[in-house]
């Protein structure tokens, strides 16, 4: 660590090679934010629990709130920014999004499931959603949604269609 | 390392604990912090003829997807999936959940209940090499919060040896199936070695229930869940907190057991 007491941490935002200078007290979330300008993760609990913040760390999603940045050196994160808008259109169809505060971690989270359909031999979309609260829209909105972002990829695995209707009337 | 103080450093991996609320939490403690993330030999899950072996960054996320787990160690997988979100899966390790030390682990009595050691390894005194010592995870806990390791000492891995399950069940009450801290849990299983009844959140450490051990090796006839009532009473001491009583605590516990085990061993 430099006399400053900032931290260089190199890493890779939504495709482009970046470095920042930090200090070791900066979470991710503060770092995209306040030094790189993406205010698009939210901070809602800071505590891992309500998923507004949600990015992909070297293409799993986080809580971007949890992660210390200099633990991203040399990593690959991928923000709300880094996605394309118009693959939203199913979400915004569905009416899955209302105030959207939740909105930047709910498609972080249905975009990741829309490129790793296979997660849905063994996961319903709800315990994929678990860790994104919504207080507007009741959550079959969201679920729709994401069902048809999947689209018939998901089918195959028992995800979007079969397993989703049946487990409405289930706590999440 | 970070903002070195006079304490040893406390060892930092997925940071699901250390960061909630961060840096608020940091400014009274004065803590160092000795970042793990960049040692790749502690990553992911590895298996050998007689072991399955998580490495200190070993995430919950890496069981869930290993095919392997998923056949051979239900009850690891089971718990990991009721571990917060995928979001927490994705970063938080098994290793943390043991050296955090949380009564509520979830991940702790899974590995108690099939027979899990820690590996601890220590530098020699700077004379080169390094020494490791294996402990028994469920003779891991001294007491709340304590741990049989020595300053110095590090969770290198969590060593679980390979044998048939008959039974791997993992049990959860909490305020709802997501995101939840467990009131009330419980992870069983049986092998070879017997059976393995650990209980979470119902005393000062998660610990193994070995009263209600010796009545299903027994085959005791338990009619109904306060069959369990006193084997529970030699075996758990919950309190009253902020997520739970101890009344229900204890109430609950035997009956997520019976409605488990029933028409298992003398569970009728």
């Amino acid at each position: 660590m430099p006399d400053d007491g900032l931290i260089e941490v190199p890493l890779t935002i939504n495709g482009a090679a970046v470095s920042v200078r930090v200090p070791p007290t900066d979470r991710l979330l503060d770092t995209l934010r306040y030094r790189l300008g993406l205010p698009g993760s939210k901070e809602g609990c800071g505590e891992g629990e309500c998923g507004a913040c949600t990015v992909w760390l070297d293409g799993l999603p986080v809580c971007s709130c949890l992660v210390p940045t200099f633990q991203c050196r040399g990593r690959e994160v991928k923000t709300i920014e880094g996605v394309d808008a118009a693959t939203l259109a199913p979400m915004l169809e569905s009416g899955a999004t209302q105030c959207g505060a939740c909105t930047p971690g709910v498609v972080m989270m249905a975009r990741w499931v829309a490129e790793h359909p296979e997660i849905l031999g063994s996961h319903t979309m709800r315990e994929l959603l678990a860790g994104n609260l919504c207080r507007c829209t009741g959550y079959d909105g969201i679920v729709e949604g994401m069902a048809r972002m999947v689209g018939p990829k998901g089918t195959h695995h028992g995800g979007a269609d079969s397993t989703e209707k049946k487990s409405r009337g289930e706590r999440v | 390392m970070m903002a070195a103080g006079g304490t040893p450093p406390t060892p930092m991996a997925g940071c699901t604990d250390v960061l909630a609320h961060w840096p608020g939490n940091l400014a009274g403690k004065e803590r160092a912090y000795l970042d793990l993330s960049g040692v790749g030999e502690l990553r992911g899950v590895r298996w050998t003829g007689t072991h399955m072996q998580l490495g200190a960054l070993a995430t919950y996320w890496d069981v869930v997807t290993d095919a392997r787990c998923v056949a051979e160690m239900p009850l690891l997988v089971a718990a990991a999936r009721t571990i917060g979100a995928v979001q927490i899966q994705s970063r938080a390790t098994w290793a943390g959940n043991i050296a955090n030390a949380s009564p509520a682990a979830d991940g702790v009595p899974a590995l108690m209940a099939l027979d899990a050691s820690v590996v601890l390894v220590s530098g020699n005194g700077g004379a080169g090499g390094l020494e490791r010592e294996e402990v028994r995870l469920d003779e891991f806990y001294l007491g709340y919060k304590k741990l049989r390791m020595r300053t110095g000492q590090l969770i290198e891995a969590v060593r679980v040896p390979r044998r048939p399950r008959s039974v791997s069940i993992f049990e959860k009450v909490g305020a709802r199936r997501a995101q939840a801290i467990t009131k009330v849990g419980a992870a069983i299983a049986r092998s070879d070695a017997g059976w393995r009844v650990v209980a979470n959140s119902v005393a000062p450490t998660v610990r193994r229930c070995r009263a209600v051990e010796e009545m299903l090796e027994a085959g005791a006839v338990v009619r109904s869940p306060l069959g369990f009532a006193a084997a529970l009473a030699k075996d758990v001491a919950p309190i009253d907190d902020i997520r739970s009583t101890a009344a229900y605590r204890r109430a609950v516990l035997g009956r997520v057991l019976y409605f488990a085990l029933r028409g298992k061993a003398g569970v009728v």
